[in-house]
């Protein structure tokens, strides 16, 4: 019961470290010293603090970006399981409202880009919520092979009990879930090689162009939301690599955060080494991580008894 | 006793309802008193429909009249179950609101010549739509149905000056007689096969039972705009006036819901394939409904393609009840068929929202083309705050009404996995999930496109930069509709019961408790604490920004921004236009741009109607030309047509001998 109190505790605090990890992997493999481990804590509580400058253009819809992306995303994160805690809430069909509350947070944070009236931040939005489109499928077909491999509609439940069913394949279905998962992960959360958060004011930029305008507390909330975001994917693809390896179901919170710090280490890896896609391929290589959720589904339904 | 005494409330409102506009036909001065005194029997009608069907919800019958009438065939017979019940009330809330719109919106000193006619084919519509869903007679429900169908012709074809108007008028005749005459047939295969023309569950008996389903899938499809069949649909609604397109996309097109949910009711022993089909016909409609809305640059016609979307989506929920019923899966049956139920209410809520704020915006701006639009957050904010609340139910976002449909259909398809049936052929319909998330993310990106393009940024025309709010009777049936979807979205566990009775219905037997399995305290619940959540940290941020120095905002160094560098409807949907190539076949018309100083140029995209450019039109010309060979026949002599008559008649006397020596 205490573990699951502490559940929202270690989403809304730890979320900015995470990304601190992501960016310290970068700094070392490009041979600099980097950030400190917690220099997001430090950029967010600045701007909390400092005054905001608002466009001329903009109506009430663009606070309302931030403000209900930042809600729908703590919302989103009390459904995903922190190690081997269940999450706090949890339902039947639960997944579904997490996937719904996140087109909600990316509606609001693409209209209030638009009500800046600038072309930079349209195109930013355009392109946001163009490759949710390919993100979603790969993100449902995962869901899918999850709610067959689980017999369960309850995320937590999906994630945790995946593993330990009696579909012999279960295991290798749930790595390529995982991997399709890994990709929305980097899809959702503009990362290389769909976007390159590093860039301002490049015609790369997904997320950070359309937050362009925004600035000191709002800017924080934005900042704020994007660490949240990722901690909730980190933590759903942590969750099926812990299902999916052969560890004998007891794993604690140790495990947990090696694994969540593994996943930050491959974002890292993966930001080092590759470049950005070229645009037309993004969905592309969406698809294919439907795809790739879609053949572990074959591998779900073949063995079902 | 009681049982009468409901129905004979709803008949008199569906009467008061069909016969509100008769006033203004009336040779009598005073058209502002006309005017208001339809608005009056709308509501009128509305209120004793609503009272009869209150009082047959209370009493938890399900009464019944039937009378003999003098007609050749069938008799008067009508009867409020369930099923019934779930499509009559949209007719009550949204025929009423649609009227005191047109007070505003086209009024009698704006329209003289046409507000009267429009009035009065409004409300005949209105009062067929309630006739429809009660009749129990096939020939009752043919007749209300051409009613029904007439009466919009007369409404999409208001501005008949317009030669596009009359274009998608014709179309819209001929769609819609195509319907009715797959309706003939396929009733009169009911009445060959069952004996009689009531329209009540079979006998279980061998029947042409597919036959009658796939003409009423034509004859239904063809109504409710389900692909292929959704020619006629975006020119009708987006050339009707504004409320009548409310009305129309609202609750008319759902008659072909309505239709095909009563005829799968009533046929013996569907076999899956029946499902199966609607199934994929719905998916295919609501993926490439969106797909065509993102390539539109006219307002309407975009919110006309949403409609072939949501009509998909119920579908999807229709098909796998369907197959619930083939399958004895009662878990199938209650969350396809409480989801798809739900969606036509929801749809019947938040797209006759989107039709009356587009009809606003066009009220106030004179245009339907978005990319001429702008900035209208600041003139328009009522209209604006409305509209959003519209576009988001839509997209299906909690917590809105919307999710709470989209979210019975997803968890009916889930349940498909759940099953112990032989694995890989039973987990298909699982295959369609993915793709109605991927409509709720193409219906995200529309609708952000919609509404950052017509009211964010900057006004892009005059017209936009003095817009106004429209008068009160405008905007009142908006706050009503928008009230609703708030409702339906935070408050699930209120209308589910309803959905339960339309379950017993539709398929007795059902244990409609099934739909308490579905998590809706849980959707309240966090619908709560999402807008709580919201609210706090945007009363926080607007205090923090309160006394915020304003500036322009960050051009990247630009020296002379104009509202013409925005991005408009055609650059944001130009990418996923792009990817849906295959489906929608742009036409490009990119100029050439040569040398250092190009001269002025022109550049536009179009994206027509695959289905009616290369499907139907073609095939209407070939069979032109055809038919024109067969011309010769006929010559303008009586003596020639009387030797046809004489032929004809002996062919069928010597086919009757044939077949009874």
């Amino acid at each position: 019961m205490t573990a699951r109190l502490l559940h929202p505790v270690v989403f809304l605090l730890g979320a900015p470290l995470l990304l601190g990890v992501v960016v310290k992997v970068k700094a070392l493999a490009a041979g600099r010293k980097g950030a400190p481990l917690l220099q997001l804590y430090f950029d967010i509580w600045r701007l909390l603090r400092k005054e905001m400058v608002l466009s001329r253009t903009t109506t009430w819809v663009f606070l309302a970006g931030p403000a209900a992306g930042l809600a729908s995303v703590v919302l989103a994160g009390l459904f995903i399981p922190v190690g081997r805690v269940e999450a706090p809430l949890g339902f039947t069909g639960d997944f579904i409202l997490f996937a719904y509350l996140l087109a909600l947070g990316r509606f609001f944070t693409a209209a209030a880009a638009l009500d800046t009236g600038s072309a930079f931040e349209g195109m930013g939005a355009v392109r946001e919520v163009t490759f949710a489109c390919f993100t979603e499928l790969a993100l449902f077909f995962s869901l899918i092979v999850l709610a067959r491999l689980s017999g369960s509609l309850n995320l937590s439940r999906m994630i945790l009990a995946a593993g330990s069913g009696p579909i012999p394949a279960a295991r290798v279905a749930l790595l390529l879930v995982a991997a399709s998962v890994f990709l929305v992960l980097l899809a959702e959360n503009c990362r290389i090689p769909f976007d390159d958060p590093n860039t301002h004011l490049e015609l790369t930029m997904i997320h950070e162009v359309m937050v362009l305008d925004h600035s000191g507390p709002a800017l924080g909330a934005v900042l704020y939301g994007a660490a949240l975001k990722f901690f909730l994917f980190s933590s759903l693809v942590a969750g099926l690599l812990a299902s999916a390896l052969p560890l004998g179901g007891a794993w604690g919170w140790g495990l947990y955060a090696a694994l969540l710090a593994a996943v930050a280490v491959l974002v890292g890896v993966v930001e080092s080494v590759m470049a950005r896609l070229r645009l037309v391929h993004v969905p592309r290589l969406l698809i294919g991580g439907g795809l790739l959720a879609a053949f572990a589904l074959l591998l779900a339904v073949k063995d079902m008894p | 006793m009681d049982e009468w005494v409901s129905l004979a409330l709803i008949l008199a409102g569906i009467a008061a309802m069909a016969l509100s506009g008769l006033p203004g036909l009336l040779p009598f001065r005073g058209a502002g008193r006309s005017e208001r005194l339809s608005a009056a029997g709308m509501i009128a009608g509305a209120a004793l429909g609503g009272a009869g069907l209150t009082a047959s919800a209370m009493a938890g019958n399900v009464p019944a009249l039937s009378w003999a009438w003098n007609l050749p065939m069938g008799r008067f017979s009508v009867a409020l179950d369930g099923l019934s019940a779930v499509f009559l009330l949209p007719t009550l809330v949204a025929a009423p609101l649609a009227s005191i719109y047109g007070l505003g919106y086209w009024s009698e000193a704006r329209h003289p010549e046409s507000a009267a006619r429009l009035r009065f084919f409004l409300g005949l519509m209105a009062g067929a739509l309630g006739m429809v869903v009660i009749a129990r007679d096939a020939v009752l429900f043919l007749i209300a149905w051409e009613v029904m169908a007439v009466a919009a012709f007369f409404l999409i074809t208001t501005e008949d000056e317009a030669p596009s108007v009359r274009e998608s008028g014709w179309l819209y005749l001929a769609a819609t007689h195509l319907a009715s005459l797959a309706l003939i047939a396929a009733f009169s295969l009911w009445n060959s096969a069952t004996g009689s023309t009531a329209l009540e569950t079979a006998p279980q008996a061998a029947g042409p039972w597919t036959a009658i389903f796939l003409l009423s899938l034509l004859g239904f499809g063809l109504k409710a705009g389900l692909m292929p069949f959704h020619v006629w649909l975006p020119g009708a609604h987006a050339n009707a006036p504004s409320h009548v397109s409310a009305l129309m996309s609202g609750v008319l097109i759902k008659m072909g819901v309505y239709g095909l949910a009563r005829m799968t009711a009533i046929l013996p022993a569907p076999p899956v394939y029946w499902g199966g089909l609607l199934l994929l016909l719905g998916t295919a409609s609501a993926v490439l409904g969106v797909a065509y809305a993102i390539a539109q640059h006219d307002l309407k016609r975009l919110l006309a393609y949403h409609s072939v979307e949501n009509i998909g989506i119920i579908f999807m929920g229709l098909g796998l009840a369907l197959m619930g019923r083939s399958a004895g899966r009662g878990d199938w049956i209650a969350f396809g068929l409480a989801g798809a139920l739900l969606h036509v209410w929801n749809h019947g809520l938040f797209k006759s929202l989107l039709f009356l704020g587009a009809g606003s915006v066009i009220h106030a701006t004179g245009t339907r083309e978005m990319d001429r639009m702008g900035g209208l957050a600041k003139s328009m904010p009522r209209t604006a705050a409305l509209f959003l609340i519209g576009a988001a139910a839509i997209c299906g976002l909690p917590p809105l009404n919307g999710f709470v449909s989209e979210f019975l259909i997803y968890l009916g398809l889930f349940q498909v996995l759940q099953s112990s049936h032989a694995a890989v052929f039973w987990a298909w319909p699982a295959f369609t999930v993915p793709f109605l998330a991927m409509t709720g993310a193409l219906a995200v990106a529309c609708f952000v496109k919609v509404y950052g393009v017509v009211f964010l940024g900057e006004p892009r025309s005059d017209a936009c930069r003095g817009a106004h709010e429209p008068p009160a009777s405008m905007t009142a049936p908006m706050i009503v509709l928008a009230a609703g979807c708030f409702l339906i979205g935070l408050l699930p566990w209120a209308v589910l019961p309803f959905m339960g009775r339309a379950i017993s219905a539709w398929a007795p037997g059902t244990d409609p408790l099934l739909l308490s399995m579905a998590p809706v305290g849980w959707i309240s619940a966090v619908g709560g604490a999402l807008i709580g959540g919201a609210a706090l940290a945007f009363l926080w941020l607007r205090r923090r920004g309160g006394s915020a120095p304003l500036a322009g905002t960050w051009d990247c160094g630009y020296v002379a921004p104009s509202p013409r560098m925005q991005y408009t409807a055609s650059s944001f949907g130009q990418f996923l236009v792009g990817q849906f190539a295959w489906a929608l076949r742009p036409r490009l018309h990119a100029p050439r741009l040569e040398g250092p100083f190009p001269a002025p140029a022109r550049f536009e995209t179009h994206v027509e109607d695959v289905a009616l450019q290369r499907g139907i039109l073609p095939a209407w010309r070939w069979s032109l030309l055809a038919f024109g060979r067969l011309r010769f026949l006929q010559q303008g002599r009586i003596q020639v047509y009387v030797l046809y008559m004489a032929v004809f008649a002996v062919a069928l006397l010597a086919v009757s001998m044939g077949l009874q020596p």
